[in-house]
């Protein structure tokens, strides 16, 4: 009986000979992540528990990207707790001001997480770095502690359920749109402890931008991880950026699953999840009527340049609509500067569009772009919850950068292919 | 572990931002956390419950963002335990780690209306509805996250395993 990828990283990371999901496990960690509003408990935890200095401090990343630039007072005295500890700690990857981008695109991007990684996160969305190979999976700051302290940390080796993708994705159709049909079809809780993994034609040939916002979104099914196998795209990624070695894992033929999904992206058309839940999906052609206020491209599931490539193809020599606020976010400092070198942002200024510095801000409800009682938002974010980016009576659709751009130009969820 | 109190009926995919809304997340104080305790789902919750009180969640309860200020609000609000058909993992997670006692149990939820009083007995695994003799059981909790929960939480756990203290 062969092992799954995720059963094999799992395993390479304690010194066990044979491991089996449903097991639990500790695990040797390469990458502990905090934020700003995750890593203050974290500290404290670390502290109460004798710590006096981190286990590695190349292995621990703090990035305060959820309020930067810090919003209040009590948003910048969390920022300076985390600033001091990062400090006394020489913490190797510490991000913030200029230098920070929002978290799950700023880690590949430097080449801090890489293949064959355990890697784990005070942060849901920690199941990002999946896209490269890795294990990777959000933990709670209690745990986000004690890896800090130790080095390692308990799992439950999850089951995993395969999708097998085939078929030519149809234009304007993304990886975005793959996950979105996904979580409409199984549910918000259709992965509940378990780990999604990618296969198929459509997922060999899938850009590593799309892997990551697929993986991304694990965590809205309920998963504990996402994850591709590694092929040469991903060596093609991660070559010249990678800061450690990496490794390559692969499922055996004879893995047990727990599942198995076949998706035939063909017949995909754009998709759009309606409040409340990341599971509320419809096609675009179904969406109806939906007048927007808002439209947010950015963030760690669509927030990297090939994102804002699309935004700007289709907002090129147009305008959003005078009732819609378009704000764009650029998710690390160095996408930001490719989209001025591409000439993206000029595009986007053209188009009326508010140019938010890399944050988490609006996508969580925390600052710049709140949504009023009543108000709709089209996002190419992860999460649609009531309140989640302003009043608990404001509206939230996920869709990905090609639909929001769309939409802010017809002032109503459409599709580029509505657009004259 | 015997948990005697009032319940708060809640539905499927309690999420975290509906427990403690991000706008809330520029502190990590466990009462200024609690002040707001459940206020997307039921804005009047923490004017309304009382200290002993349970909440019970339907599938998924805690899904959503990794966020522990969500156990940590409803811990500091008073709320004696959570019970709910299933828990979304991270929440699971963070609630054996910061020592928030939660169970599960599949068929509770239907058969008992909101304000209705119970006993959770963690250690014989069962459930029952006061003034009745229904009684329900509770999933079984591995005995590795049993000894989290007798060692207070993971840091005094791995305090414990490190000789500190
Ligand atoms: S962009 Fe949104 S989902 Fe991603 S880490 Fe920031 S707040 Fe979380």
């Amino acid at each position: 009986m062969g092992n799954t990828i995720t059963e094999k990283i799992l395993m390479a990371h304690t010194d066990l000979r044979e491991i089996r999901a449903g097991e639990l496990i500790n695990a040797r960690v390469d990458i502990a992540l905090g934020n700003d509003i995750t890593a203050p408990i974290a500290i404290k935890e670390f502290r109460k528990a004798g710590g006096r200095k981190v286990f590695d401090r190349d292995k621990i990343a703090l990035v305060l990207d959820h309020f930067t630039p810090n919003k209040d007072i009590s948003s910048a005295e969390q920022c300076k707790f985390v600033r001091e500890f990062a400090l006394e700690q020489k913490i190797t990857h510490f991000y913030e001001g200029g230098r920070v981008g929002i978290e799950h695109a700023l880690l590949p991007e430097q080449g801090i997480v890489v293949p064959g990684d355990v890697v784990i996160g005070a942060d849901s969305h920690t199941c990002t770095y999946g896209g490269l190979g890795a294990f990777a999976t959000g933990v709670g700051s209690t745990d986000l502690a004690a890896a800090m302290l130790t080095g390692e940390l308990w799992f439950k080796v999850p089951e995993t359920i395969k999708f097998v993708v085939y078929g030519k994705m149809p234009r304007w159709v993304s990886g975005k749109d793959l996950i979105l049909h996904i979580i409409g079809r199984i549910g918000v809780d259709g992965a509940l402890y378990k780990a999604m993994e990618y296969t198929g034609e459509t997922i060999s040939a899938l850009p590593m931008a799309d892997r990551l916002s697929i993986a991304n979104m694990a965590i809205e099914a309920g998963a504990k991880n996402g994850i591709f196998p590694p092929d040469d795209i991903t060596r093609q990624y991660v070559e010249g950026r990678g800061k450690r070695p990496y490794k390559f894992y692969a499922s055996d033929a004879d893995a047990v699953y727990a599942d198995i999904i076949e998706i035939n992206a063909a017949q995909l058309e754009p998709q759009v999840a309606f409040p409340h839940l990341p599971s509320n999906v419809k096609g675009v052609s179904a969406a109806g009527d939906i007048k927007i206020d808002q439209s947010l491209i950015g963030s760690c599931t669509n927030g990297r340049i090939e994102d804002l490539r699309i935004a700007a193809q289709i907002l090129q020599g147009r305008k959003a609509a005078s009732t819609v606020r378009l704000i764009v976010v650029p998710a690390t400092p160095a996408i930001y500067q490719q989209a001025i070198r591409e000439g993206l942002i000029e595009i986007f200024l053209n188009a009326e569009a508010v140019i938010s510095p890399p944050s988490c801000g609006a996508c969580l409800g925390g600052h710049m772009g709140i949504l009023a009682a009543g108000e709709r938002a089209v996002a190419t974010t992860n999460r649609n919850f009531v309140g989640r980016m302003g009043h608990a009576k404001s509206e939230v659709y996920l869709a990905s950068p090609a639909v929001a751009a769309a939409s802010a130009v017809l002032g109503r969820i459409a599709s580029p292919a509505h657009l004259a | 572990m015997i948990y005697k109190g009032k319940i708060w009926k809640f539905g499927d995919n309690i999420d975290t931002d509906a427990i403690i809304p991000a706008r809330y997340l520029v502190t990590s104080d466990p009462q200024e956390l609690a002040a707001h305790c459940m206020e997307d789902a039921d804005p009047q919750f923490v004017s309304k419950m009382k200290k002993g009180d349970i909440i019970l969640g339907g599938e998924n309860f805690g899904c959503g963002s990794s966020r522990e200020h969500a156990p940590i609000a409803i811990k500091a609000a008073g709320i004696s335990c959570v019970v709910a058909r299933s828990f979304a993992r991270i929440f699971y997670r963070n609630s054996f780690n910061m020592g928030l006692p939660i169970f599960e149990s599949n068929d509770l939820w239907a058969a008992i209306k909101e304000g209705e009083e119970i006993t959770v007995d963690g250690g014989a695994g069962i459930i029952t509805i006061s003034g009745g003799n229904k009684q329900f059981k509770i999933g079984k909790i591995p005995p590795f996250m049993e000894q989290l929960i007798n060692d207070g939480g993971l840091m005094k756990h791995i305090a414990k395993k490190r000789g500190i203290k």
